[in-house]
């Protein structure tokens, strides 16, 4: 990995009695994109502001480029951020606005016109410059503080739920772009969200928060696919949670005993004793009419209730031991859903491969 | 629901009272004192509503009263602008207090209005004469400095009945309707427009001056507004506190009405006041639209 760019080191910050961000630490490094993802109010934001300059750290250091920046105001910071409300000043014209920045801290103006025309270029408003910013929508208006931010070529890009306010096609939209962007710049950027759609489809990495911790830092395929915690796992995608108590482990084998599901063997090599959690993707589990063969792990319930989102179906069951399993069926032909009504008997079936052993 | 706009009798029952009040208590009277502006006094009691533009012509050539017309104007200025001065960093101080602490500040400015006009004026004399509190805390700074040793005893200084004076008692008077439209529009301004600039590299001077004041500018013209117009058509204050040299237009018209008993003259000083009042709101209006489209 390259070297840090900006370095958290056990931060915390205090609001009173209330600790927002607690000792936290993380090393990001040059070039990536970078999400902080959490819950709202877990402590995203203000540790997103400390890294901007606008709240100060009751404890730890923040060093950008290896500099210490407890002294350095928001305007000499190396970064430059992008705000939830866009922060898009309504008394200037679009290409005012991308050229502020430059202008308050003296660039001559020869150079001034061809880097706001560039940055324009970059977020494709380059015909929008002479308009003012109650004359353009929404997803312009974040453009144009893209494009305020990118044209004083910053160390590190920061944006507060850059996408929160956009409808969800635009949205869909504004993730390729941005993920493109950042690749064609090649700036650091760091995203704070809720959204871990979001965050998976964009970021290198992600840090996951709650309540001021940082839960996980991973990347995307990591965290869905090895989550270290409950909290993770049922915070990124969907999960069933179940309880189980591991009875052996041998070898490269944990055996446990899982609470409405009976004895699994796990293919892993775990150190875990006691009670546990275990967890499957409702992706991977299959549905069917006859008692699947093999070492899949089987159980057999009645359909509750039925969710179509189009693509997908959410379908949850209910056990006879009294497990509620939820399940994604992809509707892979036309007539797929015609086929299943509520109150049916059927059979979940996963591999055991795929079972998440979560011991936190 | 019907729109009770929409049923004749009742919008009348609402509509009457306001518009009866409105026509017999400012409309009426605005109308027999434009139309008593072009006539003339016949003898000690009557006057005789000739068509004359006499009265105006007076008013404009006699050099006396376009030098105090002049005055009101300058001394209204000064005082709008050190009321905007003063009052720009307290809107902004309430604006970022607490919540607790803003209801505090809010009521410390409004409170004054709870006091009749007179007597905060007669406080002020008290304040602001040859042995008022001033001057006695004044004298008391520079002989615990041990001043007088070297200049000499202490000479009190003359804060009253001069321009001065009024100038104080006018912002002293004025300043909530300063401050309440300021803090009005600085509350409304999106704080993260000040963060923004800080975080694109401007000095918090230039944040002040790119940014906050240019969005605060409908709360600034207001202020500036609701100032000076009753600065310049004040009488009680200049009266009081005011020397004889220190009279604004609003004495000179309430002389012509009471001991000068001239009040074609007076009635025609007053619509020169109300047409310059009119010309400020017009060139105000032309200045919202203009910036039309600006507002947040």
């Amino acid at each position: 990995m390259s070297k840090p760019i900006i370095s958290i080191r056990n931060v915390t910050k205090r609001f009173g009695e209330v600790v927002a961000v607690d000792h936290v630490d993380l090393d990001i490094v040059e070039n990536e994109f970078f999400a902080l993802l959490g819950p709202s109010g877990c402590g995203k934001t203000t540790l997103l502001r400390m890294i901007a300059g606008f709240e100060t750290p009751t404890e730890g250091e923040i060093l950008i480029d290896d500099e210490d920046m407890a002294q350095t105001p928001p305007n000499l910071r190396p970064v430059n951020m992008v705000f939830q409300s866009y922060a898009v000043f309504p008394h200037m014209t679009v290409a005012d606005n991308v050229a502020y920045g430059l202008r308050v801290t003296g660039t001559p103006q020869g150079e001034i016109t061809p880097r706001v025309a560039e940055a324009l270029e970059m977020v494709q408003l380059d015909r929008f410059g002479a308009r003012k910013p109650d004359q353009l929508s929404g997803g312009q208006r974040q453009r144009v503080a893209l494009a305020r931010a990118l044209v004083k070529r910053p160390r590190v890009l920061l944006m507060d739920e850059p996408l929160s306010a956009l409808d969800a096609k635009l949205r869909e939209q504004m993730q390729l772009e941005l993920a493109r962007l950042q690749q064609t710049v090649g700036i650091t950027f760091i995203i704070v969200t809720h959204d871990q759609d979001e965050a998976l489809s964009m970021a290198d990495r992600i840090a996951v928060m709650e309540s001021g911790l940082v839960r996980q830092v991973a990347t995307p395929d990591r965290l869905y696919e090895h989550p270290s915690s409950r909290f993770v796992a049922d915070f990124i995608g969907k999960v069933n949670l179940l309880d189980g108590r591991v009875t052996g482990a041998r070898g490269k084998s944990v055996s446990i005993d899982v609470a409405g599901v009976g004895k699994v063997s796990l293919p892993f090599n775990a150190e875990a004793a006691g009670d546990v959690a275990v967890a499957v993707r409702p992706e991977k589990v299959r549905v069917s009419t006859a008692k699947p063969k093999g070492g899949a792990v089987a159980v057999n319930g009645e359909i509750t209730d039925w969710a179509y989102y189009g693509d997908t179906s959410h379908m949850f069951v209910n056990t006879s031991d009294g497990l509620r399993l939820s399940v994604t069926v992809q509707n892979e032909t036309r007539t797929t859903v015609d086929n299943v009504d509520l109150g049916d008997r059927i059979w979940l079936s996963w591999q055991p491969e795929d079972m998440l052993l979560l011991t936190e | 629901m019907e729109s009770w706009r929409d049923n004749r009798f009742v919008f009348w029952v609402f509509a009457l009272p306001g518009t009866l009040w409105l026509l017999v208590f400012f409309i009426a009277p605005l109308a027999i004192i434009w139309a008593l502006s072009f006539g003339e006094q016949v003898d000690l009691v009557n006057v005789e509503v000739t068509g004359t533009l006499q009265q105006y012509a007076r008013a404009l050539t006699d050099p006396v009263y376009i030098q105090i017309i002049w005055k009101s104007i300058w001394i209204s200025a000064l005082a709008t602008f050190l009321c905007l001065v003063i009052a720009y960093p307290i809107a902004f101080l309430i604006s970022f207090a607490s919540t607790r602490w803003k209801t505090v500040l809010l009521v410390a400015v409004i409170l004054p209005f709870w006091i009749n006009l007179l007597i905060r004026t007669y406080a002020l004399i008290a304040v602001f004469r040859t042995r008022g509190f001033a001057n006695f805390g004044l004298e008391w700074l520079y002989t615990t400095a041990q001043l007088d040793h070297v200049f000499g005893p202490f000479e009190p200084l003359p804060l009253l009945y001069n321009n001065f004076a009024v100038i104080a008692g006018l912002i002293y008077v004025f300043m909530p309707f300063m401050v309440l439209p300021l803090y009005a529009s600085v509350e409304r301004l999106d704080k993260s427009f000040l963060e923004a600039s800080l975080d694109l590299g401007a000095s918090q001077v230039r944040t002040f001056f790119s940014v906050t004041v240019p969005l605060t500018m409908p709360g600034i013209v207001s202020g500036i507004i609701l100032v000076f117009i009753p600065c310049l058509g004040s009488f009680l204050t200049p009266d009081l506190l005011g020397g004889t040299n220190a009279q604004m237009i609003g004495n000179v018209i309430e002389r012509q009405f009471k001991a000068a008993n001239n009040w074609p003259f007076g009635a025609a000083l007053s619509f020169l006041l109300m047409y310059a009042t009119f010309g400020a709101l017009a060139l105000r209006a032309a200045f919202a639209g203009r910036k039309q489209g600006m507002e947040v």
